[in-house]
């Protein structure tokens, strides 16, 4: 592949809103209230939007025929490159609620970027998709202040939620070589240069939500280089399930 | 690649504008936007849409309704969707904000007062059914992504605000 740095790069992007649009859609029907399920499916919506985007650019740029439903079905646990933060699976909803504020904040920090970048099918993905994501961090963001300064029970249940994920949050700023190539051609984002705000504007938000900001220093990582914890199997199995059972299939 | 201005081909303009949002059906694309550029170029006409949410599903049926509105005045067309420069509120017109008014959905607001009524709880949707603004918002997300939740606290009465972007 000629540009498999780009394609690589793309891939990384675009797989955080892939695993976590599925998270989100699995609350489909299941959400605490009619008003947060229809929340949480028109985010999931917003993120495969963007993701077809993404890929059908990936598509086109790995000039082997293979098309956005190959990528997104047909690869392997190992071959996607989502941080480990959005697979995390939908305990209760300040869990999910907690796992979304914790990448909403990352993710409009990485498209205000991602819109400066040199390649201009990247940067006009970015500018349509800040619009969404800007409601789906203040829809995440409100969330994690209304439980977090809520009754004593949803309190502990944020609290929990946050402390549980903090171990994922550092991953975000890690870069793989893919990545940096990308940065010194001026097409990829220097997430490291992301990662004081990002604490910052996360402190914030705990502290106005009257939680505990988290202390340890011991964070995973892996998902950027294909090592996933054990909950990204069991998502792909039920998302690849009808282009397994039934290869090729079009809707 | 950024075209900025929209250009519509003025014989076009009647055949496009009974293409209709099919989620919003009282609303024509031309209203809405959507359309960016329209020309006939060889027998050939050459449409470019834009989203309004990266993930509306409603942008395959638009373009095949496209289709068909031309192929029915006699033209074949080529239907292109780009993202460049994004969809705003901005632009769906006059005639369009009325017609989303009359069918029971509050057109959006300027960007400041959009925030305002989004995040603050400040009371200005003025409500579809009986013109109060004592309305209060119940989900930043409605039936379709473009939309909030909100009721009437004086008529009771629920309805959809169709969210700025900008």
């Amino acid at each position: 592949m000629k540009n498999e740095n780009l394609y690589k790069y793309i891939l990384g992007v675009a797989d955080n809103s892939l695993i976590l649009g599925q998270r989100m859609g699995e609350l489909c029907g299941h959400g605490p209230s009619l008003e947060t399920d229809i929340a949480c499916t028109n985010i999931s919506l917003d993120l495969f939007g963007q993701v077809r985007n993404y890929y059908q650019y990936a598509a086109k740029i790995s000039g082997d025929g293979r098309s956005e439903d190959d990528i997104a079905m047909l690869r392997k646990e190992r071959e996607y490159v989502n941080v480990l933060l959005v697979e995390q699976p939908n305990t209760d909803f300040a869990y999910t609620m907690a796992r979304q504020f914790l990448f909403d904040v990352y993710h409009l920090l990485f498209l205000r970027e991602l819109e400066k970048s040199k390649d201009l099918t990247l940067s006009a993905i970015a500018t349509k998709s800040i619009k969404e994501v800007s409601y789906h961090q203040r829809f995440s963001s409100d969330w994690v202040k209304r439980l977090g300064d809520g009754t004593q029970e949803s309190h502990e249940k944020m609290q929990d939620g946050i402390d549980d994920l903090w171990t994922y949050t550092d991953e975000l700023f890690h870069q793989t070589k893919a990545d940096k190539a990308m940065v010194e051609e001026g097409i990829g984002v220097d997430v490291t240069k992301l990662k004081d705000k990002y604490y910052q504007l996360v402190d914030g938000v705990l502290e106005e939500s009257t939680l505990t900001i988290p202390e340890s220093k011991w964070f995973q990582k892996g998902g950027k280089e294909g090592i996933h914890t054990e909950h990204l199997g069991y998502l792909l199995s039920e998302l690849q399930y009808m282009q397994r059972a039934y290869p090729k299939m079009e809707w | 690649m950024t075209i900025t201005e929209q250009h519509i081909d003025q014989i076009l303009i009647p055949i496009l504008d009974q293409v209709s949002d099919p989620e919003i059906p009282v609303l024509s694309i031309m209203d809405m936007g959507v359309v960016r550029t329209a020309a006939i170029e060889n027998d050939l006409v050459k449409v470019q849409i834009t989203p309004t949410y990266s993930g509306c599903p409603a942008m395959d049926v638009i373009g095949d309704d496209i289709k068909k509105a031309l192929k029915e005045a006699g033209y074949n067309s080529e239907i292109e969707l780009i993202l460049a420069p994004a969809w705003t509120t901005d632009w769906i017109t006059p005639r369009g904000r009325k017609a989303l008014e009359d069918y029971g959905i509050a057109a959006p607001l300027g960007a400041e007062a959009d925030k305002d009524v989004l995040l603050n709880g400040k009371r200005l949707v003025k409500c579809t059914n009986c013109g109060s603004k004592n309305t209060r918002l119940v989900s930043q997300f409605g039936s379709t992504a473009c939309k909030a939740q909100f009721q009437c606290e004086d008529c009771q009465e629920p309805f959809d605000y169709f969210k700025c972007l900008k």
